[in-house]
């Protein structure tokens, strides 16, 4: 029997008690369906912070004070630790080729006011540079000037959100917003961004980084950010500038510099880790459906034992009944495995057709996992009941009744 | 052909112990037309599963064409009731999903013939079995009498040189049955094979040419016989 007519043999068989075929089918079905749908909201997430993290910049070095591992977070207060300083900032892009733009960032929050409405805001203290780095630009007027300007000049660029709850409809150009007390004249308004890794970028306003630290009354820099003009250089160039900044401090490395791929891959395993977690969970469903399989196979076993019988009078050896048994099951749940694909990937489309916005990747490599899980799930769960077929004595299954 | 030494079956039911055969030996030639009668509980059915390869003897040895049976493996057997043994129960054993012709050529699949050539060779042994008009029809649309012809049919169609058929008329009124056994006359007659029957009907054991009598698990008397059929 060719494997065309076993198939076809199973499906008949399969058929005689399709409402049984298809609710054990069911199983398989919810179980591909929620693997497809887990796995790429997993993988979406995953594509979506990627893309995020680039839309702020590519081979970006950042150097934040204190050792430590991981980054963010501002200094903490009262450390021991050497603050970062814009002559540091100065010293790395002055001896570190490499690099193509530094750029020193002082962060703070503030009241700003225009007239009589203010708002709490974040306050950057950088310079042009940041622009550049971060891929933030301004959209109308210009941002802050170059950083061998290293101005105290009192200018600001407004983030879009700042400017609406500001001035309305009106032209903040040329006027002068107060911040924390201290006239800055509007030089720019910068592009809709929106919010990226839970930060808002349209809610901030840009001052040079000197006045910032008089602002803050500080010399300590959050982070000096920084770039190099190819990938390749990155390695490289954050050797460098970790020498060039221990040299500075006497060879204490009270600094860290990451660079992105370090923090793209923290959160990469951090998403990998949920990815394969949503998989498990829906691949738990469908090992339940596997059972599901492996009972309903059980009792075709014991329904049919006189087929078995009769097969095996008329000369069926074991392999012919465990063949015969294995394909019917392995049709059962490849079925449902197609049908849990079809269902997944339509219910996928249709999710990301409705919300726009939801980090849903369906790949390739995800249906076909979840497919050939579901075709190992009939292997493995249709051996046992077809083993039980095919080692039944001919005798005794012909007289069963 | 069949050569069968000291055949014993022993087996347990519940607690107690059954001697279904104690020691039968046989010998039965090629083209031979025998029957095997007897009481109910004589052994006559186990003999014949263990002629057919479907039961193995608790001791004894069974040769077929030379060949020791009763030492191969399962499979080895399946393949000897595959190639060389027709049997025919009586109670049809038919799948009940597959039509007629489906039902026939099942023995060939395990034989690994392909396709076409297996519905040719079954819808030309229906023929045979003047079932020739009634292939696609499924076993319950055909009568007691059709359905062993199908039986019968599917024992024929790998062209077995042993047909071994266990109270055939069995589950048929007597004109039926008396078609059935007309059937297997011509099929020994004219086709030279070799036959073996058990019946617990005299009249359905005299159309053989020797009938072998049983009790008790042995065989008590071998008779050669005219066969009844002969005379029309």
């Amino acid at each position: 029997m060719n494997p065309l007519e076993s198939v076809a043999l199973a499906l008949e068989a399969l058929s005689v008690n399709r409402f049984r075929s298809l609710l054990t089918m069911l199983g398989i079905i919810i179980g591909v369906f929620s693997v497809i749908l887990l796995v790429s909201i997993g993988e979406g997430a995953k594509a979506y912070v990627v893309a995020q993290f680039n839309s702020l910049g590519t081979n970006v070095l950042i150097v934040t004070p204190g050792k430590r591992e991981t980054t963010g977070g501002p200094p903490i207060i009262g450390s021991t630790v050497h603050p970062l300083t814009v002559r540091d900032a100065r010293a790395v892009a002055e001896r570190c080729p490499r690099l193509s733009l530094v750029a020193p960032v002082v962060f703070g929050l503030s009241h700003v006011k225009y007239m009589n409405r203010g708002r709490n805001t974040n306050i950057i203290g950088t310079t042009n540079e940041f622009s550049e780095i971060r891929n933030l630009r301004a959209e109308v007027g210009s941002f802050l000037p170059p950083s061998q300007f290293l101005s105290e000049k009192q200018v600001c660029v407004l983030g879009r959100k700042v400017r609406t709850e500001l001035f309305g409809d009106g032209n903040p150009l040329g006027k002068l917003v107060s911040i924390g007390g201290t006239k800055f004249r509007v030089i720019g308004i910068m592009q809709k961004k929106g919010t990226s890794l839970g930060i808002d970028l349209d809610d901030i306003v840009f001052i040079p980084v000197r006045a910032a630290q008089q602002l803050y009354s500080t010399e300590a820099l959050l982070e000096i950010l920084m770039n190099t003009r190819r990938e390749s250089d990155l390695k490289p160039a954050k050797e460098e500038v970790k020498a060039i900044l221990m040299q500075r401090r006497d060879g204490t490395e009270d600094f860290t510099v990451n660079d992105q791929g370090d923090m793209l891959s923290i959160l990469s395993t951090l998403l990998n880790a949920l990815t394969y977690a949503l998989a498990g969970i829906a691949g738990i469903s469908l090992l339940v459906g596997g059972i599901g399989i492996m009972n309903i196979m059980l009792v075709s076993v014991s329904e049919r034992t006189r087929e078995i019988g009769i097969r095996k009078a008329v000369g069926a050896k074991r392999r012919h009944v465990l063949a015969q048994f294995i394909i019917e099951s392995v049709v059962l749940s490849s079925i449902g495995g197609l049908v849990g694909v079809a269902l997944g990937i339509a219910v996928g489309q249709a999710a990301v057709a409705i919300w726009e916005d939801l980090p849903l990747k369906i790949s390739l490599w995800t249906v076909g996992v979840a497919f050939g899980f579901s075709f190992l799930v009939g292997v493995f769960f249709g051996v046992y009941p077809a083993r039980r077929a095919s080692q039944l004595d001919p005798i005794e299954a012909l007289r069963y009744e | 052909m069949i050569e069968a030494r000291d055949l014993a079956k022993r087996y347990q039911l519940g607690r107690t112990t059954v001697d279904a055969l104690c020691g039968v030996s046989l010998t039965i030639s090629r083209g031979e037309y025998a029957a095997i009668m007897g009481p109910s509980g004589s052994g006559k059915s186990t003999l014949m599963n263990i002629l057919g390869c479907l039961d193995r003897p608790t001791s004894g040895t069974y040769a077929l064409d030379g060949s020791p049976v009763h030492a191969m493996s399962d499979d080895e057997q399946a393949e000897i009731r595959n190639r060389r043994i027709g049997f025919v129960f009586q109670s049809f054993h038919l799948l009940p999903r597959f039509p007629a012709w489906k039902n026939v050529e099942l023995p060939l699949v395990y034989l690994g013939i392909p396709r076409r050539e297996r519905k040719r060779r079954a819808m030309a042994t229906l023929d045979r079995v003047e079932l020739g008009a009634r292939v696609e029809h499924l076993p319950n649309e055909l009568s007691g009498g059709e359905r062993q012809r199908v039986a019968i049919a599917r024992a024929l169609v790998t062209e077995p040189v042993l047909v071994l058929a266990d109270e055939p008329t069995g589950n048929l009124d007597s004109r039926t049955g008396e078609e059935i056994v007309q059937l297997f006359g011509r099929l020994n007659t004219q086709a030279g094979v070799t036959i073996v029957v058990v019946t617990h009907d005299a009249g359905v054991a005299h159309h053989a040419r020797r009938i072998l009598h049983m009790k008790d698990g042995l065989l008590v008397h071998d008779e050669a016989i005219e066969p009844a059929g002969s005379v029309a």
